[in-house]
């Protein structure tokens, strides 16, 4: 028999005044997994995050920790801790205060709990700071104190809200490094909410990206990126050209669709979706797969340059293609350059790299 | 002057009116009755050479030291069962309520009436012939109206948990309201059950709304006049009505001035010394 998984949710509904605030939410968490829900602000991941901590109760779904049905479980009872979108660090106990208040309310004995405190401190790297009240920290040292307090309680799962949303990007940058490598030194998981798409591509081993309080694709970074399941998935994770297209026949793995500025492409079937023909659909491409050269090629398309992005160690250019209403982006690395007094490239869109997208 | 200490001087100016009011009705005062309180009075001589006799007066009879203590007892039992009575209403508007600003308007629906009235109204739910004698009498359990209610520090005690109670709940609702929710969330998350929650963290952090609930009540009930006069009886006399015989009946400006800052010195050490120990009980809690 295979263990379950450390956190199941199936099917979690809460609405706020007959709006749903979290809609159908469903996945599950493996042992030592870093598992972020990325959105937009507003979609509900403070709200997933709270019936999974037990701060309020589900209208409908149910929760298991470990195989366990904890759906009715009031937050002290469950094996969960949580490191709040405010810190929410107690003022009139100091740093160690702090941290060593979840041990004392186990009732974990003096000397153990010393011991672990001192070595929580040391894990967050403020060592020696046990005595500082909590007005006398930094937006990231109070974020940290948060952390090991609820790290020392050894839960199975951590729930972190948008623990890094106050820190500048530095600091945040480095905060990334370090949570992801006391997260991999503890071995617990992880249950991590940010709206920041790219410190989710970073950290995490699997991201639920949610819109509107529904979970729209639960996936790892890459194939979040390579092959989102919806047009808000794409549009919400890195840069994505959009165009509308209408299927017109397929041929064998690939379908064939029309598009107004482009003509007719063949585009990989991806997947056992089946597209009839007069479907339309939403043909995606990432700025970095659409290929630029001076002269015409095969499947190529005139487009007139419109603007160029400087952005350092690469070019964003943006072309218009045949009636050009919608504008193509497509990236240009810094070795290829484009001739001085040239207004027009030939754009072409490879169909390994292009999705198709139900409309 | 430099920018800061013209800033701090700007402040200072908006004090003044403030302060000039305070030292004619205020300062001045006081600072006569101190002098008074080392003077001595021969009829209707004031003699104003500096002597302690009035302080050597008070220390040798000891009837001057039994008021006193019943004084501060008195007024310590009221301001503690006034703030036990407040706390969990100041608790349920705070956390529970909807409509808080109702509440706390219903709270100080006592302050309509004049306080000299609400302690009559106690006159006659204690008297012989009040609200709880009828009742007793009428449930047949007593032939004859009992007296034991009325006209004893227990009836003082009563009347000024009633009388100022509602000064209690103000102080402590503010010290509530403020508590950030999700640290009670913290709370719960670490472990704590909802007793425990409360002990450890709403407790402490409305802490300084006891403390200030205490002193709020414990100052002016010590120094009650009205209270003990109309319900304490014999048994039930407090400082202040001893104070008022030396100004009066007694006609001993010096000494009824020795007692008044006698009372000041004590109640302001037992303020300071009931605050720091409970901040400091406080601080201890974990
Ligand atoms: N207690 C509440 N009462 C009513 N509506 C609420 C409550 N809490 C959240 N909502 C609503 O539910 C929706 C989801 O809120 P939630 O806090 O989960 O968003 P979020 O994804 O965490 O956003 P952010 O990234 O801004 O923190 C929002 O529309 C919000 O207005
Ligand atoms: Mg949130």
């Amino acid at each position: 028999m295979s263990s379950p998984p450390l956190l199941e949710i199936r099917n979690l509904t809460k609405r706020f005044k007959d709006r749903p605030a979290v809609e159908n939410a469903g996945f599950t968490i493996a042992r030592g997994e870093f598992f972020s829900l990325l959105g937009p602000s507003g979609c509900g991941k403070t709200t997933l995050l709270r019936l999974v901590g037990g701060f309020i109760p589900p209208d409908d779904g149910t929760i298991f920790i470990d195989g366990e049905d904890v759906t009715t479980r009031p937050p002290e009872k469950r094996l969960v801790n949580t490191v709040f979108q405010s810190y929410a660090i107690f003022p009139h106990l100091d740093v160690a205060g702090n941290i060593a208040y979840g041990l004392r309310s186990e009732g974990v004995a003096a000397a153990e709990r010393e011991r672990r405190v001192t070595e929580a401190l040391h894990l967050i790297s403020l060592s020696g700071y046990g005595r500082r009240r909590p007005h006398e920290l930094s937006g990231g040292e109070r974020q940290r104190v948060a952390l090991a307090r609820a790290l020392v309680k050894r839960p199975k799962l951590l729930l972190l809200d948008e623990p890094l949303g106050a820190l500048d990007k530095h600091l945040r940058e480095s905060m990334q490094i370090e949570l992801r490598q006391i997260q991999r030194e503890v071995g617990i998981s992880f249950l991590f909410v940010t709206h920041d798409q790219e410190e989710a591509l970073a950290m995490s081993d699997r991201i639920a990206v949610m819109q509107h309080g529904r979970v729209l694709q639960v996936a790892d970074p890459k194939t979040l990126y390579d092959a989102p399941n919806s047009r808000a998935v794409a549009s919400f994770i890195g840069t994505m050209n959009f165009f509308h297209g209408r299927v017109i026949g397929s041929d064998g793995a690939a379908v064939v669709v029309d598009l107004p500025d482009f003509g007719r492409l063949p585009v990989p079937k991806n997947g056992g979706d089946n597209f009839a023909p007069g479907t339309m659909v939403t043909v995606a491409i990432r700025p970095e797969k659409v290929t630029l050269s001076p002269v015409p090629a095969p499947g190529s398309v005139e487009g007139r340059i419109a603007s160029i992005t400087y952005l350092g160690d690469r070019s964003q250019i943006k072309l218009a293609v045949g009636t050009g209403k919608i504008p193509v982006t497509a990236i240009l690395p810094q070795e290829q350059s484009i001739q001085p007094g040239a207004d027009a490239l030939y754009v072409s869109m490879p169909a390994v790299s292009i999705l198709l997208l139900r409309d | 002057m430099t920018p800061a200490v013209a800033h701090a001087a700007r402040g200072y100016l908006l004090l003044t009116p403030a302060m000039a009011v305070l030292a004619f009705t205020m300062a001045a005062p006081l600072g006569l009755l101190l002098a008074y309180s080392f003077w001595t009075q021969h009829g209707l001589v004031v003699d104003t050479r500096l002597t302690l006799a009035a302080y050597a007066a008070i220390l040798s009879d000891p009837g001057f030291a039994l008021v006193f203590l019943r004084s501060l007892a008195i007024a310590a039992m009221a301001s503690l069962a006034a703030i036990v009575l407040a706390y969990p209403v100041a608790w349920f508007i705070a956390f529970r309520a909807r409509a808080k600003f109702l509440w706390l308007l219903l709270v100080t629906i006592p302050f309509w009436t004049s306080y000299l009235l609400r302690v009559f109204a106690w006159k006659v739910i204690l008297g012989y012939n009040g609200v709880i004698n009828s009742g007793l009498m009428a449930l047949h359990l007593v032939a004859t109206p009992v007296t034991f209610l009325l006209y004893n520090p227990v009836a003082v005690v009563l009347t000024l948990i009633h009388g100022y109670a509602p000064f209690a709940v103000l102080p402590i609702y503010v010290s509530l309201e403020k508590i950030d929710p999700s640290l009670l969330e913290a709370a719960a998350d670490l472990g704590d059950n909802p007793a425990k929650r409360f002990f450890r963290v709403t407790l402490p952090l409305s802490m300084s709304g006891v403390i200030a609930a205490f002193v709020l009540i414990f100052i002016p009930a010590t120094g009650d006049y009205v209270t003990p006069s109309l319900v304490g009886g014999a048994n039930g006399l407090m400082i202040a009505n001893l104070i008022q015989a030396q100004f009066g009946r007694a006609d001993n400006w010096p000494l009824g001035a020795a007692l008044a800052i006698t009372t000041i010195a004590a109640v302001s050490l037992l303020c300071v010394l009931a605050a720091t120990g409970a901040r400091r009980a406080a601080s201890r809690i974990r």
